[in-house]
């Protein structure tokens, strides 16, 4: 499995919440469901942590580096402050200008 | 007298570790190794790294690049371990590492987190308000510094390389080991001068 995205690829965190649909391990923090980054690095691939909490065969996928701008998350900050996660790539989807405006 | 019973917690742990010898998944000599390195990390390793790195650029780069080799360099056993990142502090970007998930941390090159790191308090804090947290700790960024959280969320465990103090010019490895703290390796606190040092 290679990489979708690359350094400076602009992402959206998906705005999804398996933990209202049951039980589940997620490692996407909630403050970024929705959110736009950027790619800083691709990390490498790893077990799928959502399968291995529940014992399940876990395939292994892309981790990335992603970095968001830290005052539109918490509306606090100063301007250049930011956040820096790891996001597996199922969590990614492009941040496309078409989506934006629509 | 007779000797005091055996817990069953013991027998359960000598079945468990047999049934993993016989799976071939783990050695006798394995977890002791991994006893050994578990109790020989302690935050005077990574700061000997952050030292190395300041005084000797093919090592920054190293340390930089793949921080488990850089931590091999230094005699500590990565195998099984964690990959190991390493974010650079410059002037004008300060990095801060928090797990707000649950409290991933560098052991292998920092040993065992202090309490406060896997606070409720630090972890929701740290990322909504990293600078209010810093203030609390007396940690005062040079004036227009951009605060980066590090939010360990997954595969990867987070050190951070702090800039080197001025004022401590043609010093050695152990002085510069000296000054790195545990808390400036996660970059709660900045390497600071003694006092002493700092007047002369």
């Amino acid at each position: 499995m290679t990489a979708a995205f690359a350094p400076g690829a602009r992402i959206r965190i998906r705005d999804d919440w398996p933990e209202r649909r049951g039980p589940c391990h997620i490692r996407t923090p909630h403050y970024l469901r929705g959110r736009e980054g950027v790619v800083q690095a691709v990390l490498g691939e790893f077990p799928n942590p959502e399968d291995l909490a529940f014992a399940r065969p876990a395939p292994r996928r892309p981790l990335y580096h992603v970095l968001f701008e830290q005052p539109p998350i918490w509306a606090e900050g100063e301007a250049g402050d930011s956040l820096l996660v790891e996001i597996f790539e199922h969590w990614l989807e492009p941040a496309t200008p078409a989506q934006e405006a629509a | 007298m007779s000797a005091p019973a055996r817990p069953e917690s013991v027998a359960l742990l000598e079945k468990f570790v047999a049934a993993l010898a016989a799976r071939g998944l783990v050695t006798e000599q394995e977890i002791a190794d991994r006893q050994a390195s578990t109790d020989r990390a302690s935050p005077e390793i990574g700061a000997r790294m952050v030292a190395r790195a300041w005084l000797d650029e093919g090592y920054r780069r190293l340390l930089l690049a793949n921080g488990a080799a850089a931590a091999e360099q230094m005699g500590v056993s990565m195998a099984g371990a964690p990959p190991l990142g390493v974010l650079e502090d410059r002037p004008g970007l300060h990095h801060l590492v928090v797990c707000t998930l649950c409290s991933c941390y560098p052991r292998a090159v920092l040993g065992y987190p202090p309490h406060w790191y896997k606070s409720f308090e630090y972890r929701a804090r740290a990322v909504r308000e990293p600078r209010a947290v810093l203030a609390e700790w007396g940690t005062v960024l040079p004036p227009a510094t951009q605060i980066r959280v590090v939010d360990s969320t997954a595969d990867y465990r987070w050190m951070v390389l702090p800039m080197r103090p001025a004022g401590t010019e043609g010093w050695s490895e152990d002085q510069l080991t000296a000054i790195v703290t545990r808390d400036a390796l996660v970059g709660v606190a900045l390497p600071r001068l003694p006092v002493a040092a700092a007047a002369e």
